[in-house]
């Protein structure tokens, strides 16, 4: 998801009954359903795990402006261009919001920059692919902000205050984003031969990753397990992207257009759509930073940063000048 | 590298004439940046019509410890609650 493969550090779960009394308490305001706060004891392990999940949600949406920038100057038309605009905008604020949450933990604004800048720090899979025409535009909000909200609603109910809290503001806004990109495809759809060829093949190129976005199965995982323990990991991986596809494929059939899959098909008994093998060789590859965008991303990032120093350094210079005036005025009256 | 901008805290008031809230925080190198990002980051859709931003280092908060010697006065004082007193069902406007 925006958040993958996060690490846990824990190797097995641990019962109430080989908790120390503090841990053992923590653990039960949890299973309760009483939201930890800042402030509040928490182990080690969920604070870090916390940090390394919501720094990753948080440089999926920074990072996840890129793909959506490249079309701002070459959207169809105005009112196309002002939408995709306000989105990317939007995703910088949800960027903010968890980065506000994460720095609750202990953690420094700049610090968790820098981690996302030396590469150190992870973002998703899916925005180290190409926006090869204005239909990825449509595919995008559709499909990737589709499953981004089928994962980020559960979170609204997570264990971290701040984390939830994130969340609800973020689920509010998310709906406008897959809503326009839907929008996108269906104009497409509607329109000459040639549009409607380009917005299958965005979903051809989009299908895949976006399942992808969900991560391997995690039945089997520690790490998962963990995190549910902790109630910061609600779903399995496997359980939303089932969601994903039930709700997606209807959607594409409306559109006219073919989902990519040759083994899709709707099984009557579960009421679920059945899928073809994901290539986890091609997620993996991604993750390790060999997709086909990832130097790009992280390049583009790190100059859209040092670009802006002498702004943001101007910024405090103003802000050092005025406050010395103002102790000055203080001085002489 | 310059030094790091201070966290503010950001609180709205909603056009229905509640107080304000607090909606999140955000860094900026003084009030008056504070204010300009707490628009965009908090008012993208008419949330509000007053921001005010508070640094977090101002800010005194009770500690989560003292939770229950902090709260207990009042958590004994249950005749606070007007459903303390019942009241003969046949007395109305009560």
């Amino acid at each position: 998801m925006y958040a993958q493969l996060v690490e846990t550090g824990s190797q097995h779960i641990r019962s109430l009954d080989e908790m120390a009394p503090e841990e053992r308490a923590f653990q039960q305001r949890v299973d309760e359903g009483i939201k930890i706060e800042a402030k509040d004891w928490m182990p080690e392990g969920y604070r870090k795990t916390l940090i390394r999940q919501i720094s990753q949600h948080a440089h999926s949406e920074i990072v996840g402006q890129l793909p959506e920038g490249n079309w701002v100057t070459r959207a169809p038309s105005l009112k196309r261009k002002s939408i995709l605009l306000a989105k990317i905008q939007d995703e910088a604020g949800h960027g903010l919001y968890l980065y506000s949450a994460v720095e609750t933990l202990g953690v420094s604004r700049d610090e968790v920059l820098a981690d996302l800048h030396s590469g150190k720090a992870k973002y998703s899979s899916i925005f180290n692919y190409p926006t090869l025409s204005w239909a990825d535009m449509g595919a995008i909000g559709w499909l990737v902000d589709g499953s981004a909200i089928i994962n980020q609603i559960p979170l609204c109910r997570c264990s971290y205050g701040p984390y939830a809290r994130a969340m609800v503001r973020v689920c509010k806004e998310e709906s406008f984003h897959a809503r326009q990109g839907y929008d996108i495809m269906l104009a497409l759809c509607n329109g000459t031969p040639e549009q409607k060829q380009m917005a299958q093949d965005a979903l051809n190129r989009w299908w895949w990753p976006a399942l992808m976005m969900f991560g391997p199965s995690d039945a089997e995982s520690v790490n998962s397990a963990q995190s549910a323990a902790w109630r910061i990991k609600l779903f399995s991986n496997d359980e939303l992207r089932q969601k994903m596809v039930d709700q997606s494929v209807p959607q594409a059939e409306f559109l006219g257009l073919t989902v990519p899959d040759p083994d899709l098909k709707f099984n009557q008994e579960t009421q679920h759509y059945e899928f073809g093998e994901i290539d986890w060789t091609e997620f993996i590859n991604v993750i390790k930073g060999n997709g086909p965008c990832n130097r790009d991303r992280l390049r583009t990032r790190v100059k859209a940063y040092n670009d802006g120093e002498w702004f943001r350094d101007a910024l405090v210079a103003h802000a050092d000048k005025q406050e010395r005036r103002k102790a000055q005025a203080q001085l002489a009256a | 590298m310059s030094k790091e901008w201070p966290l503010w805290e950001v609180f709205i008031r909603s056009q229905h004439g509640l107080a304000h809230k607090h909606v999140g925080s955000l860094h900026a190198p003084d009030a008056e940046m504070a204010v300009n990002n707490a628009r965009d980051v908090y008012t993208r859709r008419n949330e509000g019509i007053s921001i005010w931003v508070v640094k977090a280092a101002d800010i005194t908060a009770s500690s989560p410890d003292d939770k229950s010697a902090l709260f207990e006065p009042s958590n004994s004082k249950v005749y606070r609650h007007p459903t303390f007193f019942p009241m003969p069902e046949e007395v109305k406007n009560l």
